[in-house]
């Protein structure tokens, strides 16, 4: 947060020297949303024709803006203005912005942009102003097959967060989760996919088996997950380009939890024998399995550091779950969660600075974050049922489950996504068709 | 100054009785189906043969077998020694108020810990199969101490 600040802070005293501009509340370790006007994209007369001939998209570059807009809206550091306040018109504006005019609605930075269209393929530009330093920041164009709109909307987010903030963007990302539907004690589930906008859902699965956990690999577009085919709990990897799956390994019992490693080679899970869960790898490139734990009490969701040098995970060999960090060959193994409650579910920060966790403490469930040595715990959110955090790829948001209690019948239950920022502030509900459970965020799908 | 302390012990007094006798009727109600937090009724048992119930329960994150639960699986084992051609399934579970995985491995213990009590009467265990669905498969959708401790069990199911 306070590098975010400083980021901001810096570019806006850097670039205009008298005035300050960002009012900051600092005590509060929050600050007061960026005023930014996003112009429209403009097509000339021919591109719209041509647009709706060919591929029936009207109002293309009002599309994409709107995808940035709430892109910027949903992070709670920027604020877009309304626009019908805007003076200028959307192609004078990307020429040359009459700066006096956009200063006068206060708005702080300035988006505009073009939609060409050039031998049947979309051509986007656009550009990042600095309004009160009356200055470009940042132009760049793209071109792309018509259909990829929504991801250019995406695209153009990351490049403008990354340049306000410093830190690079999440926008063009995936979210995969469990869908969920039916009455509590016959829910059916289903493996779900969508943008991080909670647009384009797709069901990969057809709810015949119960699916647990997919998580996504940080390198390519493969997902781990946890299925009851044939009533055998296995985890197993899909392709979800392909939809090819396989199982995991040739485990004679229960095998859960699966996470991948940080270079995408290995996946790390928990397999269950004889009352007993520890905690394996299994190299994907040469089959080989390793076993990390070898202990009599349950061990269980581990992740990796995004160094791949250690492993985080849940264990109640001290008599109740607690969260554990260990060298990734398994030795050293050190308990770091020393407060009052159970902890769980522990998720290295791409990072590598945080580990999220799930707290219960007084039948109340909190998400959390702590050092990676246990120091500096902070508790972001509380609620009466909610676990598994997900971190964006930037390690700025975490993506999670809540579950709403439900009166003696089932009514009343609910199961939904929420996000929250680092700092415990901008929680928001993640929309999704259906109930959901288990997300799992996906790394930027473009670098 | 003093009349206020005693205004204030008095009411005190009077609302600690009130919460006591509030604990006191509350206790009482759930006895009749909980010792402990470890599920006592038969509201949910089914019956593999008669006189011999299907289900164990557990106490909140606890694997171990209660006197009741031990009863119950020797009437188990004893069933199944009758039966020789049958095969089961023990199916171990837990309550909706723990992390998904770590229920998994919880349900998968409940379950062995049911599989090796009939082992040590006699049942071999190749007649035994465990699956654990942590907390997916509640009997009970109720969100309250008593839905919950229906739910932490296994349950053992004819494979045949």
């Amino acid at each position: 947060m306070k590098k975010i600040l400083l980021f901001i802070l810096f570019f806006l005293f850097n670039v205009s020297k008298a005035y300050c501009l960002i009012e900051v509340d600092i005590t509060r370790g929050n600050l007061n949303p960026l005023p930014i006007a996003v112009s429209p994209l403009f097509s000339d007369s021919d591109t719209k024709q041509e647009l709706k001939n060919e591929n029936n998209i009207s109002k293309l570059g009002e599309k994409i803006s709107e995808v940035v807009e709430n892109n910027l809206r949903r992070t709670g550091l920027f604020n877009p203005l309304e626009k019908n306040a805007f003076l200028q018109n959307p192609d004078v504006a990307h020429l040359k912005p009459r700066f006096e005019d956009w200063k006068l609605i206060k708005a702080q930075a300035l988006i505009t942009g073009q939609v060409k269209f050039v031998d049947e393929k979309l051509r986007v530009e656009f550009r990042l102003w600095d309004v009160l330093a009356a200055k470009e920041l940042m132009a760049i164009a793209f071109t792309t097959v018509p259909e990829n709109w929504r991801r250019v909307g995406h695209i153009i987010s990351d490049k403008i967060y990354e340049r306000l903030t410093g830190e690079k963007g999440y926008f063009d990302t995936r979210i995969i989760y469990v869908a969920e539907q039916g009455p509590k004690t016959q829910r059916i589930k289903k493996l779900a996919i969508m943008d991080q906008d909670s647009v384009n859902t797709k069901y990969l699965t057809l709810g015949n088996e119960l699916v647990l956990t997919p998580r996504f690999n940080p390198t390519n577009q493969m997902v781990t997950y946890l299925s009851y085919f044939k009533n055998l709990p296995r985890v197993y990897l899909l392709d979800i380009e392909t939809g090819i799956q396989e199982v995991v390994g040739d485990f004679p019992g229960m095998t859960f939890a699966p996470r991948f490693s940080p270079d995408g080679k290995k996946i790390i899970m928990s397999f269950a024998k004889d009352g007993n869960s520890d905690i394996y790898t299994m190299n994907l490139e040469n089959r080989i399995v390793n076993r990390i734990t070898n202990h009599p009490s349950i061990d269980t969701s581990p992740s990796y550091s995004p160094d791949g040098k250690f492993i985080t995970f849940n264990s109640d060999r001290s008599g109740f779950q607690q969260i554990y960090v260990m060298k990734s060959d398994g030795s050293n193994v050190k308990r770091i969660s020393f407060g009052k409650g159970l902890y769980g579910t522990p998720v290295w920060s791409p990072r590598g600075d945080l580990i999220a966790f799930t707290k219960l403490h007084k039948g109340k469930f909190y998400i959390g974050v702590m050092r990676t040595d246990g120091s500096g715990e902070r508790l972001l959110t509380e609620n009466y049922y909610q676990e598994a955090p997900s971190w964006s790829p930037n390690g700025r948001v975490l993506i999670f489950y809540r579950e709403t209690k439900s009166n003696s019948e089932g009514k009343g239950f609910s199961a939904k996504l929420w996000s929250i920022d680092l700092t415990g502030y901008n929680e928001r509900q993640v929309p999704t068709e259906t109930d959901g459970s288990d997300p799992s965020w996906s790394s930027l799908l473009s670098n | 100054m003093i009349s206020n302390k005693i205004f204030k012990n008095v009411f005190l007094v009077f609302l600690l009785s009130f919460v006591l006798s509030a604990c006191a009727t509350q206790t009482r109600k759930v006895d009749t189906q909980m010792q402990g937090d470890v599920y006592t009724g038969t509201d949910t048992v089914e019956y593999l043969a008669s006189g011999v119930p299907d289900r164990v329960f557990f106490a909140t994150n606890e694997s171990v077998l209660t006197t009741a639960s031990r009863d119950t699986l020797r009437k188990q084992a004893g069933w199944l020694r009758k039966n020789s051609d049958i095969t089961v399934v023990l199916e171990g579970h837990a309550d909706e108020r723990g992390t998904r995985e770590y229920n998994l491995a919880l349900g998968e213990r409940r379950a062995n810990a049911a599989k090796d009590y009939l082992m040590t009467y006699g049942i071999s265990s190749d007649r035994i199969s465990v699956i654990s669905y942590g907390k997916e498969r509640p009997v009970d959708s109720g969100s309250n101490p008593l839905a919950w401790s229906k739910n932490r069990r296994s349950v053992t199911v004819k494979a045949n």
